[in-house]
């Protein structure tokens, strides 16, 4: 493993992520979107557990950003391989290893930075109090939630071999993760069937550890959720290494 | 010494067998060259040795290392310029060189030094900070090359270096060849479809067809080995003038409507030739030293230049739409 490499991988994923402004507007608009139009048309109705609907969503807001770009992040590799670049990434004298920490490290970083910008507009227009503490801890379910989502996207395309079937992850892998991790309800009255897909979601445990920190309200204890969050992000560490150590 | 050994090197796609039981050599500081129509097989030996494909027997070393079971090894100590495009668009020249600096463990100092000589010697200085997709096919290959020869690798594997750029950059990029082997003692292995480039840079070349290695030797000797110098002809008849001048060559070919012969000295041959054809008529007659061409077309029957062209249309169908997307 050499720091360098690692390094220069995670370099060139910030500094494609910054050329590419169209994808950036993209992931956030589609966060505001959700927010703006979700959040407020049901405002007047809906109110869970004495807060209002727009600050129920946000923190579910926060790690569905997180969640699409990081699954982008890790699929990117497709592109790298579609244009060739990927068997230069590849031919250089660096472990598979490293090659997949850098490429994890950076797509982290840039949907960290994505979340970072979500979470302060929610927290600006009063969505989300503001506390130092309750932030610093959901920097950390950010970072732990953008590597488990990167690594999952890194092995999936190991097994794949060009982007055509990108849609079919996002249908059925991302969405379903995304509609069933209690962003846009609690998850408290589900039937039992459904919460077993619930349960196995890692977006779960990230959106209710996110609430819990951001406003005090949650189905799990904080530690439990930062538990199995970290079980999950260390699992697709693992696989996406193995997958990716494969990968010819 | 030999830097590349290779023993009966096999590798099958499903059952298509792309390199069939392949041997040879190269010495150290030797510019190796591999000769072959589409498909023959040049690619997926060199992405062998490059350890970037799995092949089904392993037998062949590279830099003293076993391609199979240890690849990071032999990573460390070559270089490949591929066939097929393989820059990031969305970096610029000088990033794309940067990153694989910094990916071959170079020092800042030494990066920014050999970033400018690259540069220079492709001529892309004054583009070095564009985007890539912003490049012609032909910048964007010298790019590739600059950056094939950013660390000093004991091994380059060229994949049809030259092809698509103009004779100027041609010439100035086989001079650097040249250069490296000389000054640094670097072997390379190059494949290519231009006899003149193969003729004249390498030391010795493997002429493949259908996974097979069907000649090996320098050069001078692959064309001597066409038994001397060429008189071709151009008649109306071409079969009356092959019978009467059978006995004057050592090896005779009809092409099209011309006939090809051996012989050991065209000087002395010729007034003979002449004398012998008598009232027959004869349109035009050439006499000439072979050219690797005439070895490609005596072990292959086929002429290489006839798919010069289609190469480069493929070449710049695959480029295009890669721009495309
Ligand atoms: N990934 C692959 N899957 C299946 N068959 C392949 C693959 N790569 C190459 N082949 C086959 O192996 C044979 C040799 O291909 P190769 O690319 O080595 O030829 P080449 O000599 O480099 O030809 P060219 O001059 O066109 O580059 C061809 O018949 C090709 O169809
Ligand atoms: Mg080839």
């Amino acid at each position: 493993m050499t720091f360098q490499a690692i390094y220069t991988l995670w370099l060139r994923e910030l500094k494609r992520f910054w050329r590419a402004k169209s994808r950036i507007v993209g992931i956030l608009a589609q966060s505001f979107f959700f927010l703006a139009i979700v959040g407020f048309g049901l405002n007047n109705i809906v109110e869970i557990s004495g807060t209002s609907y727009t600050t129920f969503m946000a923190p579910g807001i926060v790690c569905m950003t997180i969640m699409f770009s990081s699954i982008f992040a890790g699929v990117s590799v497709l592109w790298d391989k579609q244009f060739g670049f990927l068997k230069e990434i590849l031919v250089a004298p660096v472990s598979r290893l490293s090659i997949m920490l850098g490429k994890a490290l950076g797509g982290a970083t840039t949907s960290i930075l994505q979340g970072l910008l979500v979470l302060f507009v929610v927290t600006a227009f009063g969505m989300v109090p503001f506390s130092i503490f309750g932030l610093t801890i959901a920097l950390v379910i950010m970072v732990i939630t953008s590597v488990t989502f990167v690594s999952m996207g890194l092995a999936i395309a190991s097994k794949m071999d060009d982007p055509h079937g990108f849609q079919l992850i996002m249908n059925f892998l991302v969405m379903p993760m995304f509609m069933l991790s209690g962003a846009f309800f609690p998850i408290e009255n589900l039937p039992a069937p459904l919460m077993f897909f619930v349960s196995i979601d890692p977006l779960t445990y990230a959106v209710d550890g996110m609430r819990s920190v951001l406003l005090g309200v949650s189905t799990y204890p904080l530690a439990l959720s930062l538990g199995v969050l970290s079980v999950f992000c260390l699992t697709m560490l693992a696989i996406g290494a193995c997958f990716f150590n494969r990968i010819t | 010494m030999a830097i590349i050994d290779v023993r009966k090197l096999r590798k099958e796609f499903n059952g298509l067998v792309a390199v069939d039981d392949i041997s040879f050599s190269v010495g150290k500081g030797e510019i190796f060259g591999l000769l072959g129509p589409n498909g023959a097989g040049k690619t997926t030996i060199i992405s062998v040795l490059a350890t970037i494909l799995k092949p089904t027997e392993c037998e062949a070393k590279v830099c003293g290392y076993d391609v199979c079971s240890e690849p990071y090894d032999i990573r460390g100590c070559i270089g490949i310029v591929f066939q097929d495009p393989s820059l990031d668009e969305k970096l610029t020249a000088r990033e794309n060189l940067d990153f694989h600096a910094r990916m071959y463990g170079m020092s800042s100092k030494k990066r920014e030094d050999k970033i400018e000589e690259v540069l220079e010697m492709v001529s892309l200085q004054d583009r070095a900070d564009s985007l890539v997709e912003t490049f012609s096919g032909g910048m964007r290959r010298r790019l590739e090359i600059a950056r094939g020869l950013m660390h000093y690798p004991k091994v380059l594997f060229l994949d049809e270096p030259t092809l698509g750029l103009d004779p100027q950059t041609r010439h100035v990029i086989w001079k650097y060849i040249v250069e490296l082997k000389k000054k640094y003692g670097v072997t390379v292995i190059l494949t290519t479809h231009y006899m003149e480039e193969a003729d004249k840079l390498c030391d010795r070349i493997a002429i493949m067809d259908n996974g097979k290695i069907i000649a090996l030797d320098t050069p001078e000797e692959l064309k001597n080995s066409l038994g001397g110098d060429l008189i071709v002809l151009k008649g109306k008849d071409v079969q009356k003038l092959k019978s009467k001048l059978k006995k004057f060559a050592t090896k005779i070919r009809e092409f099209n409507s011309s006939l090809s012969l051996s012989v050991k000295d065209a000087e002395k041959s010729l007034p003979k030739i002449m004398r012998a054809v008598g009232g027959d008529k004869i349109d035009s007659i050439k006499m000439q030293k072979p050219t690797l061409d005439d070895v490609f077309l005596h072990y292959t029957g086929r002429r290489i230049r006839e798919e010069k062209a289609d190469k480069m249309s493929k070449f710049r169908a695959r480029r295009m739409a890669r721009m495309r997307r």
